[in-house]
């Protein structure tokens, strides 16, 4: 994962491979120096420091010694067979070494003592096996046994000039809260690095967090972070830095399974976006993000389905009602159906379980259903923070998530819907609501922000049928949003309408087609009676000249004929 | 108690610290007193064996293990404080 290889580059430190530790630290543990971690009993101080250790000698090549005070190994590897760490096969392979230093029972104790003996035998197991970790885990029991406090400091600085000399990363840890404070507050002066661990509860939910108290030469963030025990081991985590996104940004858009919402949004929801869909009890939520993971299935995208609310083969059933078919994709393992109901814990532990089976599945796109349980109570203080590291963690895995959030029907007024916050996180929001009127409920949907795209402001009625979920234009008549049977007497009025006005219409072309005959007709003989005036008038004309020629001509004949008048002839 | 078994012991000390010389310095007082002839020391220097300190689990020094009589029992410390060791040596002062 990314935050993995940005801790590499850093040669101070040692990596610890916990995940979001590195990344809390800038990179791990102080190479070669001295980390003490302590915490109260049950946080978690062996896990780490063994993880600490498995981590190196497996996927970094430091081989490790684990120096154990409180536990023997049998019950070590007892208490961490839940993890996918092989102690035995470690240290088959010398990767990793086991010293029980326990104090024996019946050890009779005449004197001061000193830790130069440990050293020594240590000194050897270093050289034998090239040892760059080491761990001392629960040093509070052997320091326990010095009489009195300075003896006590006295070996720890022994036990730390040796570890400083020998320049290995050593990793001690102590218990918090016993009378051993004094020795505790001089070893976390002393070192180079202090982490402490807590774990406390909180309404009744368990809530583990880590803390770096203090490392010398170098930044890091100082705020306690919540981290949960899971199969890897440590999962400790962090809130990235808000605008980095890791996954590269795609304008690819994906089908929300629903046709008209895909064009409401101008062509789907952006591949790695992180959609929100709220709305009270039983505004087809579920409906709306099964639509989209039927849709991601039928692409073959691996899809991960995490129902809070019912189990994943109800969830399938109730959705195949209205024309949604997950069970082949479930069945082809394309789709993961996870029913959350009976994961408790905190957030925290939600956050892991759903990160981890996701990278599982290697799923692209993830349905939560509903995000809104992530705060319920006991975890409210960290369920925002919980919600804000899931979208990131979905960004930089570059997983398009639609998650549904409950809106309370009390609260449904509220500016705000859901109290995770998520809504300014999120890419896309659309809202379902209900509208009573006339004695029915029906479903409205409405599209509050989409991040980068056009998108409608319409208010469409959502209708789920058994062939699926449709969209349809809402009516708004005299300021009344008309939905459900209104609607559909109102568009049953608008097509009688219709129809009347369609025949009106006929019959009007018909009458204006009469019309039309009737006066071509007319005009046709009017122009056969303008084409006889014309005639009549030429002939008339031609008529006129030559009689008037005839005149003339009959009067210089007169004038040849008398022959009396030559002059006049001539003017002629 | 048997009380002419020979003490077998074996005492485990960090070079020349200075609780490890005072350690010697003790021991070999304790048995010149009370075991006069009946005992046999062998002193291992952590520094120069640590592989046999790491295979005895030997983590605090000096440290005295009672190999013999049977069962092993180990004292830390320099050994100072006489009854104390004497006690758990089982060697308790009879007039006591």
């Amino acid at each position: 994962m990314t935050p993995k290889k940005r801790a590499t580059s850093n040669p101070s430190k040692a990596r610890t491979g916990i995940e979001g530790f590195d990344e809390i630290t800038d990179g791990g543990l102080p190479r070669g120096r001295t980390t003490l971690l302590s915490g109260g009993p049950g946080s978690g101080k062996t896990i780490f420091a063994l993880q600490f250790l498995v981590q190196g000698a497996r996927d970094f090549k430091e081989p490790g010694i684990f120096v154990a005070f409180e536990e023997t190994l049998e019950r070590l590897t007892a208490n961490t067979r839940g993890f996918d760490w092989d102690l035995r096969e470690l240290e088959r392979k010398k990767k990793l070494c086991f010293i029980d230093a326990q104090p024996m029972p019946d050890l009779v104790q005449s004197g001061t003592f000193d830790c130069s003996g440990m050293l020594a035998s240590l000194g050897a197991q270093i050289n034998a096996m090239g040892a760059r970790r080491i761990v001392f885990d629960a040093l509070d029991i052997v320091l326990e046994l010095l009489p009195d406090l300075a003896t006590r400091r006295r070996e720890i600085h022994r036990l730390h000039e040796w570890l400083v000399a020998n320049e290995i990363t050593a990793l001690i840890t102590s218990k918090t809260g016993g009378d051993e404070g004094n020795s505790l507050t001089f070893m976390q002066f002393m070192v180079d690095c202090a982490v402490t661990l807590n774990h406390r509860v909180e309404f009744g939910v368990s809530q583990r967090n880590l803390r770096v108290q203090k490392f010398r030469g170098s930044s890091f963030h100082e705020n306690e972070s919540p981290f949960v025990i899971g199969q890897g081991g440590f999962d400790v985590a962090i809130s990235r830095i808000l605008g980095r996104v890791d996954a590269a940004v795609t304008n690819e858009r994906l089908t929300s399974g629903v046709k008209r919402l895909d064009t409401m949004l101008s062509g789907g929801y952006y591949r790695g976006a992180c959609v929100l869909i709220t709305g009270m009890p039983g505004t087809a939520k579920t409906t709306l993000s099964g639509a989209f993971a039927e849709e991601a299935c039928r692409r073959g995208e691996r899809t991960m389905f995490v129902g809070f609310d019912s189990h994943g083969t109800e969830v399938i059933r109730n959705l195949s009602s209205v024309g949604i078919r997950l069970e082949r994709f479930a069945k082809s393992g394309v789709l993961r159906m996870v029913s959350a109901r009976t994961i408790t814990g905190s957030a925290e532990t939600l956050l892991v379980r759903i990160k981890s089976l996701a990278t599982a599945h290697r799923a692209r796109c993830l349905v939560i259903d509903p995000v809104s349980t992530l705060s319920r109570s006991g975890n409210e203080l960290t369920a925002h923070s919980v919600a804000e590291r899931l979208i990131d963690w979905a960004k930089a895995a570059g997983v398009t998530m639609v998650c549904t959030s409950l809106i309370d029907e009390m609260n449904g007024r509220t500016e705000e819907p859901t109290n995770l916050h998520i809504s300014t996180l999120a890419d896309t929001w659309i809202h379902l609501n209900y509208l009573v009127q006339a004695g029915e409920r029906n479903r409205g949907l409405a599209i509050i922000k989409s991040r980068g795209m056009s998108h409608s402001n319409q208010v469409r009625e959502l209708i789920l049928s058994d062939a699926g979920v449709t969209l349809s234009d809402i009516y708004t008549a005299g300021g009344e949003v008309l939905m459900g049977t209104m609607r559909w007497e109102r568009e049953s009025a608008e097509r009688t309408a219709g129809e009347v006005a369609e025949v009106a219409s006929k019959l009007k072309h018909v009458s204006l087609d009469a019309e039309e005959a009737v006066l071509k007709v007319r005009a046709k003989s009017l122009q056969t009676e303008l084409m006889a005036k014309k005639i009549e008038k030429s002939l008339l004309v031609r008529m006129t000249a030559s009689r008037k020629g005839e005149v003339s001509r009959g009067r210089i004949r007169m004038r040849e004929l008398r022959g009396a008048d030559a002059a006049k002839r001539e003017r002629e | 108690m048997k009380p002419y078994a020979k003490f077998k012991f074996l005492l485990y000390v960090a070079g020349e610290a200075p609780n490890s010389v005072l350690a010697v310095a003790n021991l070999n007082a304790l048995c010149r007193e009370h075991l006069p002839g009946r005992h046999e020391i062998e002193v291992v220097d952590v520094f120069k064996e640590p592989k046999r300190a790491l295979a005895d689990h030997i983590f605090m020094t000096p440290i005295l293990i009672r190999l013999a009589p049977a069962p092993v029992r180990r004292i830390v410390g320099t050994l100072s404080q006489e009854e104390k060791v004497l006690h758990a040596l089982g060697l308790e002062p009879v007039a006591a």
